[in-house]
This record gives structure tokens, sequence and C-alpha cells, in this order.
């Protein structure tokens, strides 16, 4: 402590190294925070279904997806990356996850939303399993803090079974 | 010689350097607590930062320039003229003084 440059290093030192607690902690006080977020999503419309000339399966969904996530975000919390995948199964997958649309959420007053689309990517399947299939749709998202571990969920929803013919 | 004296010993005091050393932790620590503290309540993880570095700031303007109130117990060396009537002791060398004994 005797020189200028010696306290300076000594104050910078010990300020990061403080500040680097104080993340630490605000990273601990997220386990505080359940979240209860909801969702519904709903099949308006098949606006298609074929047979692509490869053989896969290709089908074209109206989606109305309405959540209510704002229960994710707490102070520590910079975005939330959400998105919904159509869940099934076939004799080749054990489990098929196709992702239909994604969103980043910014900020908690984005957190609730009301979203009218058409699937944002290609529902394709890895064959032709797709008539008469049973899908869940299955809403993921990540948390992303603005200190601290990452951490994903799902949440479940109502299913749809896709007609018997192409169309 | 003279010129030697005159050369400003510009650290702090003994004194001082402890004073500063635990301003500086107590500062640092205390900021950092109101800091959380205010982030928290307020939901906002910016001014928890803002808070802390206008605290750190704050401690830096206090602790870091060597400031007169560091320096009330100044270090009493001895005079120099004082110094001069009593010369150091000559440290003798022993292994010298055994040759010059077996001659």
């Amino acid at each position: 402590m005797h020189s200028f440059g010696y306290r300076a290093n000594a104050l910078l030192t010990l300020a990061i190294t403080i500040l680097a607690f104080m993340c630490g902690i605000a990273s601990l006080s997220d386990n505080f925070n359940y979240p209860a977020p909801t969702a519904q999503v709903q099949v308006l419309n098949i606006n298609w279904f074929q047979k692509k000339p490869d053989g896969d399966d290709e089908i074209s969904l109206t989606l109305n997806i309405s959540a209510d996530l704002q229960s994710l975000f707490t102070w520590n919390t910079k975005q939330v990356f959400v998105f919904l995948a159509a869940e099934y199964e076939t004799p080749k997958n054990a489990l098929n996850q196709i992702s239909l649309w994604d969103g980043i959420i910014p900020s908690k007053e984005h957190a609730k939303f009301l979203i009218h689309t058409t699937n944002k990517y290609r529902f394709v399947d890895q064959g032709s399993n797709l008539r008469g299939k049973d899908f869940n749709l299955t809403l993921h998202w990540h948390v992303m803090p603005k200190t601290g571990k990452m951490s994903a969920n799902k949440l479940v929803m109502t299913g749809y079974r896709l007609p018997e013919t192409y169309r | 010689m003279v010129s030697l004296v005159a050369i400003e010993w510009e650290g702090m005091d003994w004194q001082g350097q402890k004073l500063v050393e635990q301003l500086m932790q107590i500062l640092l620590v205390s900021f950092a607590v109101v800091a959380f503290i205010t982030g928290y309540v307020l939901g906002s993880f910016q001014i928890m930062l803002l808070v802390y570095a206008g605290g750190v700031v704050f401690t830096a303007l206090v602790t870091i320039p060597n400031w007169p109130v560091y320096n009330r117990h100044p270090l009493s060396w001895l005079d120099p003229s004082e110094a001069e009537k009593h010369p150091k002791p000559q440290i003798t060398n022993p292994s010298t003084k055994k040759k010059a004994a077996k001659k």
C-alpha cells in the first residue's frame, strides 16, 4: 500500500473478485424463482399434405400459439429462446423432433404472446410415416441468464392426429 | 550527502498504509452489499452494476491518491549530523582475522 500503483492494483483486484462473488450470488438467487409458464397451441388448418418426389412426407400447418412465459424472467435473465416442436415416434426413430416455430424473447414484456402462423420451418418426415400419425406439440425453452448456467425445460401440450390421406 | 536528505519520502507512513487497506476493503464490501440489495429489490441487474461501479470509483478516489490524512504519523529519521557523530561500527571479517593470527 506504499505507492500509487500498488494501491490501484489492490483496488482493481479486490473490486473484480467481489464482482465475481456478486455475480455468483445473483446466479444462486434464481433458485428462489419457481416458474409456472403456460402455453396452448391449436392446429387451425392443414394447408397441404403430400409425399415429396423423394418419398418423404411433408405437411404444412397453420398454428395458433399462445403462451405466457413471464414467470421465467427474473432480474438475472437475459433472454429466453423458445421453440415449438412436433414430436412423434416412427419404427426407425424412437423420437422425431421437428421444429415448427421458434423465437427469441428479449424481455418480460414480450413474454406473453399470441401468434398466428404457418410452420416457420418445413415439417418433413424422415420417410413416409405421417399419414394418420399422432404427434405431440411440445414447447421447449432455454433460459439464458446474465450470469450463471443456462437452463432448459419444456411443456408437452395436447397433440394432433394427421389425416389418413394426402391432400 | 546533503542533497540526499532533501529528497522527500513520497510514500505513505505505516499507519496511513494500514488505514488505507482497511478502508479499501470495508468500502468495497459495503458498496457490493448495497449494490446487490438495490439491484435485487428493484429487479435490475444493471442498477446493481451501476451502483457497484460508482462505489468502486468512489473507493478509488478515497484510497488511491496519497491524501494528507494518510500522512499524519511521519517517520522521524535520525538527523544526519547526529548520525555522523556515531559512525557505523566496522564489521571485521573473521576469516581475515584468522589469517592474521596465523602469521
